[in-house]
């Protein structure tokens, strides 16, 4: 038997559904999360104003928060760059912590200089190491057509070897050679931390004011460049830009190396901005190149939005962070953050097909 | 002989069929009825809902509103599968066939009691007698691979037999055959109704219609315009019924001659193969001349599309050189092509020549976009692109909402006017024009044909791939035929006919014919 219900394709995609899809799948997760929460015998409501307090309502708590939105700007740019190629790098994760061992080495090696040059130059390496690991993918996909979401998935596990051994199983140069004990990698002088810049009562870290930079970048670069529109066809018909005599190999490698770099400019912020060392299981723990995917997701590729909606999810997190304990459960940002996705992508599917009661076969159809 | 099926015979009726689809009525209050022992045409321009109709007679889709009947039975078919146990057969436009398996394993394939171990002999009897009956050409233990497309829709209509059809549709059968191959179908089909069997015959073309049908139900956007006999009609009346105005379709008068003597296009001794590898272009060579129409006529698969491709750059040549205003074009480098002059219209417009899902106006600068004053230091201009493709819209009678609109929402017809607008404007020295009215109604056909011709008239040498002789004969000044990859013949239009050109097509040969 057949469900009485199908999806049948939309012929255009009404504007509304822009901002719609996003709201109603965050309604949606936070009234999944919600039955998660009674289920466990808590009160929803209280714990998402909580949550709202600890994450959004304060300035100092909204400082901290963009802190946190940060890496998720970087690593739902990235996401966003290469999907809107048709390219699944979910690879931000292990370019994310590229971009970090970058960052901590310009930082380190130029500690010397002046602030400004050791921010610039951490910036260079962390979108240096984060876009040449991402480049691997990109020429593989190019030279050998294999499968992009494999191979970046693979180098995220190569990468967090890679991590662990730079501070846990090596006297690498990142590592702090007085950490007895429990290694840990070399502290960056004060003089490497990024600036805050101040708006009244609020501290907003410089890696944010790069991330809303890098949006208005991308949204541009995309948008109305040449390199973007190519990038369009590309994305939407391989063979008519073969037609127009755009050579797709080229653009794989660098579409998938501006991704890696803009997840390798993730991690630099994460050291510059936040942690202020190379720190192996920090930056592992916080998932930042997988919740970029997410980001990405609900932002529906669009740059912009991405910046909005890691402010989101930063908020999520930094909540998370301030309330962990025993009356905290302390999987729900985790849980909230798959629900999120879960019904991201369920809206998704609703922008481009609409539910139809079943009576007919129609071309369009997927069942 | 007495048929076994004459006590069977069916009458199919359709009444007030309303079929919606988002967006669109496909049938709205459709009559239509086929007696046994008539061959019934539906003819209707892309897009009139023949194929609709078809499926609701089927059981593939379910009429929002109307009635079908089987003798004057209310009947409801769930699926195809119900509608062949009550005697309804289909021939779509796609064959259903395995490639791997013998025409027999096929034909047998879908049988209720089939197990995994086919009893194939007795199959094989029944296939083959059905065959000779009806004078149908295969083989039963050939494979399908190895079969040509003409066979294979054999194999189709004896399947349908094979398992009881008493009515048989066939949805636009000869879009696939040549000339020769039509006319043996159009036999096959009058032995059968002659049997008491019904055809359901679809097409858009008129003089296969008239040839082969007694009755004719017109259909025009998704209406019934009226069901005529077929010898009280002519094709310029059915041309206005499906269209609903008058329409020619003679030889288009040309402005400026050919000449021939001044080459644009010249290939040389080219060698090519497909995208497995396989050598599709044999040693070609051919020439176009300014202002000359040359027309390739050919059964699609014989190399056309990947001699289009070498020329257009987009395909690298094995052998030989391409050359273009006595300037050699480096081979396989399509921007290399366009700057030397040439435009390609591809056979596959949405997809190749196109990008679908993109807008009227980005898919206008899709050759553009890299020149001045369309983009400048790599920035796209968005107002100047706005203001061009709105100039071309008004141009080329495009009917668009507007230059922001999806190209795939776009009908076949005005779908063609922007891909042909956007090369005629890059103003080109040669033009390789595939198939360009493939799929498209009469008022756009005839747009196409116009516009081909007033840039042939400017001195464009125009390279027309085709599998429509009737195109081919309207348009071209010469014709070459290309069959397995070769030139096998070429011949001014004036002095082609119809058969000769048909023949070469199919491979034959023009002495051999003359003995
Ligand atoms: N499955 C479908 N979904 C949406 N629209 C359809 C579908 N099938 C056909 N149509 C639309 O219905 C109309 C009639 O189509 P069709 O029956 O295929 O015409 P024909 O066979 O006469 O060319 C066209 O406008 C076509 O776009
Ligand atoms: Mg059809």
């Amino acid at each position: 038997m057949q469900s009485p219900l199908r999806l049948e394709r939309r012929l255009t995609q009404p504007k509304w559904l822009n901002w719609g899809v996003p709201l109603l799948s965050l309604l949606g997760a936070l009234i999944l999360g919600g039955i998660v929460l009674l289920a466990t015998g808590k009160n929803p409501f209280s714990v998402y104003a909580r949550i709202i307090e600890r994450g959004f309502a304060s300035t100092d708590a909204f400082s901290r928060t963009l802190i946190s939105a940060t890496p998720f700007a970087f690593t739902g740019l990235a996401a966003s760059v290469a999907f809107r190629m048709g390219l699944i790098n979910i690879g931000g994760e292990g370019q994310l912590y590229l971009g970090a061992i970058g960052a901590a080495f310009a930082g380190i090696a130029f500690q010397d200089q002046p602030t400004a040059v050791i921010i610039a130059t951490m910036i260079i390496f962390g979108m240096l190491f984060g876009g040449a690991w991402a480049a691997i993918v990109g020429i593989l996909k190019a030279k050998f057509s294999t499968n992009e979401i494999i191979t970046s998935l693979m180098l995220n596990y190569v990468a967090a070897i890679f991590l662990d051994y730079l501070i846990f199983n090596s006297n690498s140069y990142w590592r702090d050679p007085k950490s007895y004990g429990f290694p840990t990698g070399k502290r960056l002088v004060e003089n490497a931390y990024w600036y805050d810049i101040s708006i009244g009562p609020i501290a907003i870290p410089f890696g944010f004011v790069v991330a809303v930079f890098v949006a208005v970048i991308v949204w541009f670069l995309y948008s109305r460049t040449r390199f973007g529109y190519e990038v369009g066809v590309i994305a939407s018909s391989p063979s008519a830009a073969r037609y127009a005599g755009i050579r797709a190999r080229w653009k794989i490698i660098t579409v998938m190396a501006l991704s890696g770099a803009l997840a390798g400019l993730g991690g630099a912020s994460d050291v510059g901005d936040f942690r202020h060392v190379l720190d192996a299981k920090g930056v592992q723990i916080s998932g930042y190149g997988y919740t970029g995917i997410v980001v990405a997701a609900l932002a529906r590729l669009n740059p912009l939005s991405a910046i909005f909606v890691a402010v989101f999810i930063g908020g999520l997190s930094n909540a998370g962070y301030a309330l962990q304990g025993p009356d905290f459960p302390s999987g729900l940002v985790g849980t909230l953050q798959g629900l999120i996705l879960f019904t991201a992508v369920a809206g998704e599917i609703l922008t481009r097909y609409r539910i139809k009661r079943q009576n007919t076969i129609a071309d369009g159809a997927i069942v | 002989m007495i048929s076994d099926i004459s006590e069977a015979e069916l009458t199919v009726t359709m009444k007030g069929i309303v079929k919606r689809f988002p967006g669109v009525v496909a049938n709205d209050g459709v009559n239509f009825e086929a007696r046994a022992g008539e061959v019934h045409a539906l003819l209707g321009e892309n897009g009139a809902g023949k194929s609709t109709l078809s499926n609701v007679l089927t059981g593939l889709y379910r009429p929002d509103e109307g009635t079908v009947s089987l003798n004057d039975e209310v009947v409801h078919f769930d699926s195809p599968r119900v509608a062949l146990e009550r005697g309804i057969g289909m021939v779509h436009q796609h064959f259903r066939l395995v490639n791997s398996f013998t025409v027999a394993e096929n034909i047998i394939l879908g049988e209720q009691s089939s197990s995994l171990f086919m009893d194939t002999s007795a199959a094989i009897e029944r296939i083959s007698a059905l065959a000779t009956k009806y004078r149908i050409a295969v083989d039963p233990s050939a494979r399908i691979w190895q079969l040509s497309v003409g066979e294979q829709q054999r194999v189709e209509i004896l399947k349908a037999l094979y398992h009881g059809a008493k009515v048989l549709i066939l949805d636009e059968p000869t879009a696939v055959l040549t000339p020769q191959e039509a006319d043996a179908l159009f036999m096959v089909l009058r032995s059968m109704v002659s049997e008491g069997r019904t055809v359901i015959f679809i097409s858009h073309k008129l003089d296969e219609v008239m040839a082969v049908a007694d009755r004719i139900t017109v259909l025009r956007a998704g209406k019934t315009v009226s069901t005529i006999e077929c010898a009280t009609t002519s094709t310029r009346e059915l041309a206005r019924l499906m269209v609903g105005r008058d329409v020619v379709f003679n030889r288009v008068i040309r402005a400026n001659q050919a000449e021939p003597h001044k080459i644009v296009l010249r290939v040389s001794d080219v060698d090519a193969t497909d995208d497995r590898g396989r050598q599709a272009v044999k040693s070609i060579s051919l020439t176009v001349g300014k202002s000359e129409i040359v027309a390739i006529a050919g059964v699609a698969g014989n190399g056309q599309r990947e001699l289009a491709e070498v020329v257009g750059g987009m395909r690298p040549a094995t052998r030989g050189t391409i050359t273009v205003n006595n300037e050699v074009v480096p081979n396989g480098r399509v921007r290399k092509a366009m700057r030397a002059g040439v435009s390609h219209v591809p056979e596959d417009r949405l997809h190749t020549g196109l990008v679908a899902d993109h807008s009227v106006e980005n898919n206008l600068i899709l050759k553009s976009y890299r020149n001045a004053p369309i983009s400048k230091m790599s920035v796209l201009r968005r107002r100047i692109i706005r203001a061009q493709a709105k100039e071309t819209v008004e141009k080329y009678d495009v009917k668009t909402p507007d230059t922001i609109t999806p190209i795939r929402l776009l009908s076949g017809g005005n779908v063609q006017k922007v891909l042909l607008a956007r090369e005629f404007d890059s103003l080109p020295s040669v033009m390789v024009v595939s198939s360009p009215t493939r799929g498209l109604d009469v008022g756009a056909i005839e747009n196409v044909r116009k516009r081909l011709v007033d840039a042939a008239d400017s001195g464009v040498g125009v390279l027309l791939i085709s599998e429509d002789l009737e195109e081919i004969f309207a348009l071209a000044d010469r014709i070459l035929v290309m069959y397995e990859g070769s030139i096998i013949g070429n011949i001014p239009a004036a002095e082609a006919s119809r058969e000769s050109i048909g023949l070469l097509m199919g491979g034959g040969s023009l002495s051999a014919e003359n003995n």
